[in-house]
């Protein structure tokens, strides 16, 4: 059995953590109270930085580092804090909006302290609505007992945290596109640099972080950067959510310590595959990233790993795909996926991402051709590495990494004018 | 405008630097009250937040939860991405779309229902799942679909598509 006590999920399915005394009675507000009354802003950001904590987010660039980019130029800052959640895979957000917003809220205010923002915003997907509600019953409650607000417990920080709803775009979770849609606009993502360090929301230095970086911002500062850093690789540290569904018997999120073996996530963690049948291919970090096989069971679960391996961490949404999924059809729906949220502004992502999708679509139905499959395979690099933002380059990974291992089901598709793996191929009934 | 929108537009003004932010904040208020962002909802937003009409309407139509035109009492969103997909999401699509006799995008003729397929709702754990009127369902089978539907009929009316 997983033997990793939870950190940031702890209680969650136990006790009520919405409930704020019951939050306190547990170690909240512990974290900030020891950073507003016994640390400076700089020493909380050291802290950070020396954990070698990474974002959570996605793109998982050091959070301490990122801090320490914003000027002290003396102007307005924001902190914005990221809880879109959409990378297809991904639910540890929405979880921990929905059952432990007040440690969000304390990361948050821990966080705004470190940089010198008094002002926060939160972005939350407009799909949460219930999760939107107990946040908003949260922050009233910390604010009541004044963790948020004027001089925060005695002190001279202030702060105020306004709630975002967004309206439906997935393009909203990058961090520029977001700022936009704060800003009452299309949530175009914007051209960088400039950095929103430097030039963020309403033009003013920001940071952007994601709500799962942020829970883990309160725990390092309660317990210390070494506590966090000795968990994992050395340049990957700490604990993580890992988000696993498809074909396991156990979905569900599981904070691992990060450099465990794919084979113990999905064996150990999620109890193992449906009964009777095999690994076939895996997703390590959403929709985003290329598929692992079989083959590659035995990768450790880390930033670095993943990267050597050609594929990514980012959210941590790990699928899991047995031998009754269809590489073709799973292809289908994410392809449509980008192309359904690509926001148009390059050329590649939007026609590219388009031609992608409905050429997987054809083969999918059994109107495929030889020559979809010759240009699927070749497409890879005009539409790669051409765009303004990571939507564009995130197209193409999956696709590429199946086509490549299961060359044989793609060319069955167009040969059975169908999928083989169905009971009755297409066409046929 | 009326004087009760006006109140709550200058209240969501107040929490940003600069008005145009309340911009999607006040039509979503809108929606929940008319059902769907309406001609005068985009005007008054514009009045309020001082872009022009065309604007608005640019902004809105990026947003898939602004519904430019009236789309239901029962706003059904089903998953449709991979972990759904590999858990029968393809299967409770097609029970939902010939019980109600609607497809993808689509109304019902009586203006009660509106059907759509979305992309992962961060759920996968719990699939297939879908929302209804932005509310979490999971787990979804089609008998489950069956006795969900009737709880929905028989509900008071609420708003289809809640501001906050
Ligand atoms: C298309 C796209 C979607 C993204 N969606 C999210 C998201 O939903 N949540 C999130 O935290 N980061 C998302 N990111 C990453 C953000 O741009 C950003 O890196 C992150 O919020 C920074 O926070 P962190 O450093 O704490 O990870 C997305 C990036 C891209 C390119
Ligand atoms: S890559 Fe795609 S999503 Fe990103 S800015 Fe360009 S068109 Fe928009
Ligand atoms: S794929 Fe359906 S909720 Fe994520």
């Amino acid at each position: 059995m997983a033997t990793f006590e939870p950190v940031i999920m702890k209680g969650i399915g136990e006790i009520d953590l919405t409930d704020i005394d019951i939050y306190e009675r547990n170690g909240g507000f512990a974290g900030l109270r020891k950073a507003l009354r016994e640390m400076t802003p700089d020493s909380v950001t050291a802290e950070v930085t020396n954990s070698n904590l990474r974002g959570r987010g996605g793109a998982g660039f050091p959070t301490g580092r990122k801090w320490g980019f914003l000027p002290k130029d003396g102007r307005e800052r924001y902190l914005v804090v990221n809880c879109d959640e959409a990378e297809p895979g991904t639910f540890k957000d929405r979880m921990l909006l929905e059952y432990t917003p007040l440690q969000i809220i304390e990361g948050i205010a821990i966080a705004a302290y470190a940089i010198g923002a008094e002002q926060a915003y939160i972005y939350i997907r407009g799909e949460f609505l219930e999760g939107s509600r107990t946040f908003r019953r949260a922050l009233a409650a910390a604010a009541s007992r004044n963790y948020l607000g004027e001089r925060i417990a005695g002190t001279d920080f202030s702060l105020d945290l306004v709630v975002h709803r967004g309206a439906g775009a997935y393009i909203c979770g990058e961090e520029t596109a977001q700022l936009e849609s704060i800003e009452g606009k299309r949530g175009e993502p914007r051209l960088k640099p400039p950095f929103p360090a430097i030039a963020g929301l309403y033009g003013m230095p920001t940071v952007v972080n994601n709500v799962e970086t942020l829970c883990y911002v309160k725990q390092i500062i309660e317990r210390g950067a070494q506590w966090f850093a000795k968990i994992g690789p050395e340049k990957s540290p700490g604990p993580k959510i890992m988000s696993v569904s498809g074909h396991v018997k156990k979905p569900g999120n599981y904070e691992i310590p990060l450099g465990i073996p794919a084979r113990e996530l999905i064996e150990e963690y999620a109890g193992g595959l449906l009964p009777g049948r095999t690994l076939k291919a895996f997703q390590p970090g959403g929709a985003s990233s290329a598929a692992l096989f079989a083959e590659d069971l035995d990768v450790a679960i880390d930033f670095d790993s993943l990267g050597a391996k050609r594929t990514m961490l980012g959210s941590g949404g790990f699928v899991v795909m047995d031998d009754t999924a269809c590489m073709v059809n799973c292809a289908r729906t994410l392809t449509r996926f980008f192309e359904h949220e690509s926001c148009g502004q390059c050329t590649p992502c939007r026609e590219g991402g388009q031609w992608v999708a409905r050429m997987v679509a054809r083969l999918e139905a059994g109107e495929g051709s030889d020559e979809d499959l010759r240009v699927l395979n070749t497409i890879n690099n005009t539409i790669t590495g051409t765009n303004l933002c990571p939507l564009g380059d995130s197209i193409m990974p999956f696709l590429a990494s199946v086509l490549r291992r299961f060359p044989e089901e793609f060319a069955a598709h167009v040969a059975h004018g169908g999928c083989p793996l169905k009971q009755t191929p297409v066409g046929a009934a | 405008m009326t004087p009760e929108r006006l109140a709550r537009g200058q209240e969501l003004i107040a929490r940003y630097p600069q008005p145009q932010s309340a911009l999607i904040p006040f039509l979503q208020y809108c929606q929940e009250q008319d059902g769907y962002v309406t001609l005068q909802a985009m005007k008054d937003a514009g009045e309020l937040v001082g872009v022009t009409p065309g604007e608005v309407e640019s902004i809105a139509s990026f947003y898939t939860l602004l519904f430019k035109e009236p789309a239901g009492k029962h706003i059904i969103q089903v998953c449709r991405t991979l972990s759904c997909s590999l858990r029968g999401a393809d299967e409770l699509q097609s029970y939902i779309k010939r019980k109600l006799g609607i497809g993808h995008l689509e109304s019902s003729a009586d203006g009660r229902f509106y059907y759509e397929e979305v992309e992962c709702l961060a759920a996968c754990d719990r699939a297939p799942c879908l929302q209804h009127n932005l509310e979490f369902h999971y787990d979804v089978t089609p008998a489950a679909f069956d006795s969900l539907l009737e709880q929905w009929l028989t509900q008071p009316p609420q708003p289809a598509m809640p501001a906050e």
